[in-house]
């Protein structure tokens, strides 16, 4: 599609093949021809990305950690049944139907990754980012975690032991990290705001709370 | 003949550099992303395939084009790779975007009124079991050393070693199989599945960072005991 042919300019319906790129291209080539097809329906499209770009994040996963911390009742049954207890949350589906939470402790500190491809906990935590996907995180992090915990500016102490979930399966490994100190009487929602998605896959620690800006 | 190594099978692989976490990282990197993204979600809620075949697919790309796509790239040549497996689409088609060859039937369409649904609902592996489990909490297992010809999802990292089940999540469809034929409906041959944690010594031997225990998912089929009983 040359952006030389006097035809094009012409044509208002659609960008100029100048400002998009080879595989701009070819996804709305693709997206056409399914559509075209009957394959696919574009508005189930659009739907699809407006569930993960605004109502599904990692934020959930921070609403799941902060109620643990808090609910003594809730931290039970995560550990019985963590599927249950999320779903109970509202947070359920694709890419999350087999859950596990694994506890950080003084002595433990859990890791998780997915070194065939990217499996991710979808409902809590939202789309993996790309370190997550990439072959440096995936290669290493079952080999030499402490390095990669080095990579993301985390160090723990040489007594922590670290023990690295590799998603084989469907099963969807979430990590609660340790309770701040310094936090005692917080209301769950406050305290939510010091778990980041990092924390919950294992390359953070929780945030203190001198890093929350007060009002 | 058996694969000794997919494109995917990167665990414990060393020379790819640093861990580069972005700041701030945007959700998509591209705008072709959402789409790329959206378009095999829909797609695999459509049931001509399972997740296992996509999986099988992704892993089949050679190595040189695995490595150099990015992730979402990756997603859209498997998804190729299939629609011309299953006569869904022609290359000729693919390559300019319009239809030349009628439509295949699928088993379902992803309907937009359908979407929360579905993603809701995903697609859970756990099935009955219709015998005991053969290992238990504590137990030590040796995994297989064999080079299975098709999709797997005992990494190379993990074969041939003695762990110890921690956990038993019940009954799952099998990938191995799972990933296995041409068209709907798919075996799912369903086994026991075990968390399986493994000394880091025992996997890259006594160098290795200390402190470490890695663990994975492994259905029955990949284990036998460490002990003969």
């Amino acid at each position: 599609m040359s952006d030389n042919d006097d035809h094009h300019h012409h044509d208002h319906d659609h960008d100029h093949g100048s400002d998009l790129s080879p595989m701009d291209l070819r996804v709305r080539a693709l997206q056409s021809l399914l559509t075209a097809k009957g394959y696919i329906d574009p508005e189930a499209l659009d739907r699809i990305v407006d569930t993960y770009e605004t109502r599904v994040g990692p934020r959930n996963g921070a609403a799941v950690v902060a109620r643990a911390w808090t609910d003594p009742e809730f931290l039970d049954w995560l550990r019985r049944d963590a599927s249950a207890a999320i779903a109970s949350m509202g947070f359920t589906g694709r890419q999350g139907e087999h859950m596990v939470v694994v506890e950080n402790t003084p002595e433990t500190h859990n890791m998780v990754v997915c070194t065939l491809c990217s499996c991710y906990p979808w409902p809590v935590l939202g789309l993996p980012p790309v370190w997550y996907k990439s072959a440096p995180y995936r290669s290493r992090v079952v080999r030499e975690p402490r390095a990669v915990l080095r990579d993301f500016n985390v160090e723990l102490p040489e007594s922590t032991r670290i023990r690295v979930w590799d998603s084989t399966a469907e099963t969807r490994y979430l990590v609660l990290p340790m309770r701040p100190a310094d936090t005692e009487g917080w209301p769950a929602d406050r305290l939510a705001e010091l778990v980041s998605r990092d924390a919950m896959i294992g390359t953070a620690l929780a945030a203190s709370p001198d890093t929350l800006e007060t009002a | 003949m058996g694969t000794w190594r997919t494109s995917a099978d990167i665990g414990g692989l060393p020379g790819f550099g640093p861990v580069e976490p972005e700041t701030d990282e945007p959700l998509f990197h591209a705008s072709w992303e959402p789409a790329a993204m959206a378009i095999t979600v829909a797609l695999g809620a459509s049931g001509r395939w399972t997740i296992d075949h996509s999986r099988a697919t992704r892993e089949s790309l050679p190595l040189e084009r695995y490595r150099s796509n990015t992730y979402y790239q990756i997603w859209l040549d498997a998804l190729d790779a299939q629609m011309l497996r299953y006569g869904m689409a022609s290359p000729e088609e693919l390559a300019t975007g319009e239809m030349r060859i009628p439509p295949v039937a699928l088993p379902r369409k992803l309907a937009a009124a359908d979407v929360d649904a579905t993603l809701a609902r995903g697609s859970p592996t756990e099935r009955p079991s219709t015998r005991a489990a053969r290992f238990s909490p504590g137990d030590r297992v040796r995994t297989s050393s064999a080079m299975p010809s098709g999709h797997t999802r005992l990494p190379v990292y993990a074969r041939g070693k003695t762990g110890v089940v921690r956990l038993v999540h019940g009954v799952h469809v099998y990938p191995d199989v799972h990933s296995t034929g041409d068209a709907p409906p798919y075996r799912e041959d369903p086994h026991w599945l075990y968390a399986v944690e493994f000394d880091g010594r025992e996997l890259w031997g006594d160098d290795g960072e200390s402190g470490l225990n890695v663990l994975i998912d492994a259905w029955e089929p990949y284990l036998e005991p460490a002990n003969p009983q």
